[in-house]
């Protein structure tokens, strides 16, 4: 088998949470699609890393581990707080941002 | 695990692992994306990393598939599921769509964007795989931990920071201030008197044990299921579960059938109805 | 003695700014104060006469630089002021035939009401006229020009209570506008030219001919065009002579001053000053003596129909500048006399203006000369000054105006070739017809029956002779209409005085200077007799007969106001008319119609703002498609 199908992989995985941002509303189920697209890159990070033989790959895919619980940590953070103020977890209550 | 796993050439076990796996993680990240309660989409989703964390190690990450299913699996979804149980676990999102033409843009546009995707990676021509064998051969986690603490020194040190500051912020954003006194008490059982209002304590809910009951109103003396008996908390999600029709009705007929053994005439024939329903 | 120049122009000045600024109290002494200043201003300007007097020829070219008006890089205009014999002769005119109108004011305003305000009037004008001859560059001038205009503007609408005061004086400062837009046009085209409008480097001197001398035909003509356009704007020359008529319902003296002597002159000034730029555009020339010769015969034809005695008086003032103007436009030939000419009408013309003032004081304002009639006996002394300035403007041999008429007859002939013959001609035919023209308003007024009448109210008018104030300045312009001519002529005094600042030539006239005296005199003589015969001999009619078909067009100014009635108004109107229109549909509907388009997209637009981060997303992803499309397809290529 050619490594290359885990990119593949990466590319639907990171596809399908894209998708998901874009249909749910549920805050953290959209919260829940980022972390699914930033796995697939993690795993596109990994491959590329065995692709060129180096470990600088995987450094990145640790540094995108790193951020991203910091992101969990805000994120989940924001949505306690929005639900407190609103009552409602959906992302589209939140539309006050418009003319 | 050899280091002939991170090799150019896959060995058959790891394209049998893949496809395995692979439809795993996709059916994974589909649920996450389509199940109906958040619950269901963070398990989903645990999965799928799980399922992730194997192909890293299959990849000769040794450190990031660890990484991956304790931190992440571990941490990060664990605070997911938290998060879930404060806003609501049985809240179930409908899924029908609210801003027009949203689906079908989202759709044309990540199939769009997958399908292009897809053919750039098909058209990279990526044939040629070193492996990691040579870099991983003091060590996966010494290899990293070289890079780390040498050449990613700086952003190390910047993603600490980082870390920080977003703990920081997290409690910021959520602590609230209290701006009163909490009332002890004493002063809440003084405020009860003053008002007049449910002097005694609250009614207790009802009492038919068929689970924890708790959720099951009480009944007044009418039959009428009483609101007040059941908590707060559960009355606002509305999941109070009413079983007064059917129970009065069982109670009905266990009377019936006691006076048909007692011999007794009927004195009540109709059967019990709703309160709203009778109000129709 | 240079810094004198200034206080030549300050004395009005001060006298305009504490009269109408004083306010009433003034009201007891402000005439005096107005009068003395102007006095002041001519005694300055006799002090600096004998000073020029005292110089070589090539040295008497003063000039005074006050301060840097705009000091900018590249634009330099400073208020500095020019003192020369020209300048000078223009500053002993004004300030001496002032004093004398300020003086017969005192008199004349008497019973009016606002007489302090009228000498404010005056003797601002006076400090603009003083600038506009002394100003050593074009836009300082300008600011001169603009002075007067104002100043005529306020006199003639004195009595603003009459509407027929207000119209005039509004056509006069719109007709004057035409000319100053014209001047305000060639003093842009100076600096675009030369890169200045100071009078020393664009005009040069006798010795450094200027940067006028080295520009190119087109361009010169083109100023001196522009040039020509403000003269006849300021002197009522054909086409822009509408004005002058109407002047006359601005109080005589004001008339005798500004309308006859002084600001009317200031496009001959203009001409003779920019002499150096006329000289170097023939073409240019031609048009000015045209416009010189078409006023002539027109103000003189006017002058014969009017009945009303200002009005004749300014048809004559306006073809004794087409004179002037005539004369201006022959080039070196004709300067000096065209120059002449103007200081001897001044003379004569502002005597004769204060006669008719002085006729009208006597007969309750009546202006009408079939309601005079027989005035010589109750009134002496303007009698005899008027008849003094008539034989003086019809050219009466040894008074002034004969020896500055003949001058400029001559040197008309003196052209040369058809032109010659035909301005020759145009300007004897106006001699003859002056004659005609002065004779008849001589017989009207002071000959024949007494015709006079009751006016509205029933007062039967009593002729009487003026009070002295009025009839001192009268006298004194009488001598000067009598000598001055032949004081500047004998000895050719008045040419050696002013030719260094205008150069002279003589010109090989196709007549003797004899045959032209001879032909002048004669033509006087049936000029005379042809109006003795209509109005001397036969009573004159109390009601204007019809008249025949030149008479009753004459009586209408020749139609100019039809005309430009028609022309102008109208043209006008339907200019504006079709330029709004276009304005309406075009302009408005292209702008219109582009901020409704504007309008609308954004209407349409701005549902994509819909606030839902879901949306933004969408788009976003969409983007990244795109980016990925276009990085696919760049790589495919």
């Amino acid at each position: 088998m050619n490594p290359v199908n885990y990119l593949y992989l990466a590319a639907l995985l990171f596809t399908i949470g894209a998708t998901g941002v874009l249909i749910r509303r549920n805050a953290i189920v959209v919260f829940m699609c980022i972390e699914l697209m930033l796995n697939a890159c993690n795993l596109a990070f990994v491959v590329f890393s065995r692709m060129h033989g180096n470990l600088d790959g995987q450094i990145i895919a640790f540094f995108t581990m790193v951020v991203a619980a910091a992101e969990v940590v805000v994120g989940l953070a924001i949505i306690v707080s929005l639900f407190r103020s609103r009552h409602s977890a959906s992302v589209d209550d939140a539309s006050l941002m418009k003319l | 695990m050899s280091a002939q796993l991170a090799a150019y050439s896959t060995s058959t076990g790891e394209a049998f692992q893949f496809w395995v796996l692979g439809s795993v993680a996709l059916i994974g990240a589909l649920c996450t994306v389509f199940m109906k309660k958040a619950v269901h989409s963070a398990l989903c989703l645990a999965g799928t990393m799980i399922v992730l964390a194997v192909f890293y190690l299959a990849n000769g990450a040794y450190f990031l598939g660890i990484v991956q299913i304790v931190v992440y699996t571990g941490a990060i979804m664990m605070l997911f599921l938290f998060v879930v149980m404060l806003v609501g676990v049985t809240a179930a999102d409908s899924l029908k769509e609210t801003i027009k033409g949203q689906r079908w843009l989202a759709l044309v546009s990540g199939l769009g964007f997958g399908i292009l995707l897809l053919a750039g990676i098909g058209n990279a021509s990526l044939t040629e795989f070193d492996g990691l064998g040579q870099a991983n051969a003091n060590g996966n986690v010494q290899g990293i931990a070289a890079l780390l603490f040498t050449k990613y020194v700086f952003a190390f040190e910047i993603t600490g920071a980082l870390l920080i500051t977003a703990a920081v912020g997290a409690m910021v954003l959520t602590h609230r201030e209290r701006t009163e006194r909490a009332k002890t008490q004493r002063e809440l059982a003084e405020q009860r008197v003053r008002e007049g209002k449910h002097l005694p304590p609250l009614p207790a809910p009802g009492v038919y044990a068929r689970h924890n009951a708790v959720d099951i109103a009480g009944l007044l003396p009418d039959g009428t299921p009483s609101e007040l008996t059941v908590s707060k908390t559960l009355r606002e999600r509305g999941q109070i579960r009413d079983v007064s029709t059917e129970a009065l009705n069982d109670l009905r007929a266990l009377e019936q059938r006691a006076e048909e053994r007692l011999e007794r005439t009927e004195v009540v024939p109709a059967t019990f109805r709703r309160t709203e329903e009778a109000s129709k | 003695m240079e810094n004198l120049i200034a206080l030549l122009i300050a004395a009005p000045l001060l006298g305009a700014a504490v009269l109408l600024v004083g306010g009433r109290r003034l009201d007891a002494v402000g005439h005096w104060i107005g009068t003395v200043l102007a006095a002041a201003s001519f005694a300055v300007g006799v002090v600096l006469f004998t000073d020029l007097l005292g110089r070589s020829a090539q040295d008497r070219t003063l000039t005074q630089h006050l301060y840097s008006w705009i000091p900018v890089e590249g634009f330099q205009a400073d208020v500095a002021f020019r003192l020369d014999q020209l300048s000078m002769t223009f500053v002993l005119l004004i300030t001496g035939v002032g004093s004398l109108i300020h003086l017969y004011s005192i008199g004349y305003m008497e019973h009016d009401e606002r007489r302090r305000r009228f000498f404010g009037y005056l003797n601002l004008f006076l400090a603009a006229m003083l600038l506009l001859v002394l100003a050593d560059n074009y836009l300082l001038l300008y600011v001169g020009w603009e002075g007067v205009g104002l100043a005529s503007y306020l006199l003639i609408g004195f009595w603003q209570h009459k509407p027929s005061a207000a119209t005039a004086a509004k056509k006069a400062f719109l007709v004057n506008r035409v000319g100053d837009m014209g001047l305000s046009i060639a003093i842009m085209l100076m600096f675009t030219t030369f890169g200045t409008f100071a009078f020393g480097p664009v005009l040069g001197s006798q010795e450094h001919p200027g940067l006028a001398g080295d520009a190119t035909g087109g361009k010169l003509t083109a100023i001196a065009l522009m040039l020509l356009l403000a003269a006849c704007g300021k002197s009522a020359q054909v086409p822009l002579q509408s004005w002058l008529g109407d002047a006359m319902e601005g109080p005589t003296p004001v008339s005798a001053l500004i309308h006859a002597a002084t600001m009317v002159t200031a496009g001959v000034y203009l001409i003779v000053r920019s002499a150096a730029i006329f000289n170097g555009s023939p073409d240019a020339q031609l048009v000015v003596t045209v416009v010189g010769a078409v006023t002539l015969l027109f103000g003189a034809i006017v002058g014969c129909a009017k009945d009303d005695i200002k009005k004749a008086l300014a048809g004559s003032t306006m073809s004794q500048i087409g004179y002037m103007v005539l004369a201006a436009g022959l080039g070196p030939i004709g300067y000096v006399f065209a120059i002449m000419h103007l200081v001897t009408h001044g003379f004569f013309k502002a005597g004769l203006f204060l006669g008719a003032g002085s006729v009208m004081h006597g007969m309750n304002d009546e202006v009408d000369m079939r309601k005079y009639g027989g005035l010589r006996k109750y009134m002496p002394v303007t009698f005899a000054t008027f008849s003094l300035g008539y034989l003086a403007i019809i050219g009466f041999p040894g008074l002034s105006g004969f020896f500055s008429k003949d001058k400029i007859i001559e040197a008309a002939f003196a052209k040369g070739g058809t032109e010659g013959w035909i301005l020759g001609g145009a300007a004897l035919l106006g001699a003859a017809v002056t004659a005609f023209y002065m004779t008849r308003v001589m017989l009207m007024t002071f000959f024949g029956e007494k015709r006079w009448q009751p006016d509205e109210h029933g007062h039967e008018p009593h002729p009487h002779e003026s009070p002295r104030s009025m009839t001192i300045p009268m006298i004194v312009l009488a001598f000067g209409s009598v000598f001055a001519g032949g004081l500047f002529s004998i000895g050719d005094r008045f040419l050696n005085w002013l030719e260094p600042v205008t150069g002279h030539a003589e010109g090989d006239s196709p007549l003797s200077p004899m045959a032209v005296t001879l032909i002048t005199t004669a033509l006087l003589v049936v000029g005379v007799a042809l109006a003795y015969a209509q109005y001397g001999r036969r009573p004159v009619p109390v009601v204007a007969p019809r008249g025949s078909l030149l008479t009753r067009a004459a009586r209408r100014d020749l139609y100019q106001d039809d005309f430009n009635h028609v022309v102008l108004v109208r043209g006008g109107e339907h200019l504006t008319r079709s330029l709004v229109y276009v304005d309406h549909t075009l302009v408005d509907g292209v702008v219109n119609g582009t901020a409704a388009s504007v309008g609308g997209l954004s209407g349409r637009l701005r549902r994509l703002q819909n606030g839902f981060a879901r949306s933004y997303a969408v788009s976003m992803f969409g983007g990244a498609a795109l980016l990925v499309a276009a990085t696919l397809l760049m790589r495919a290529v």
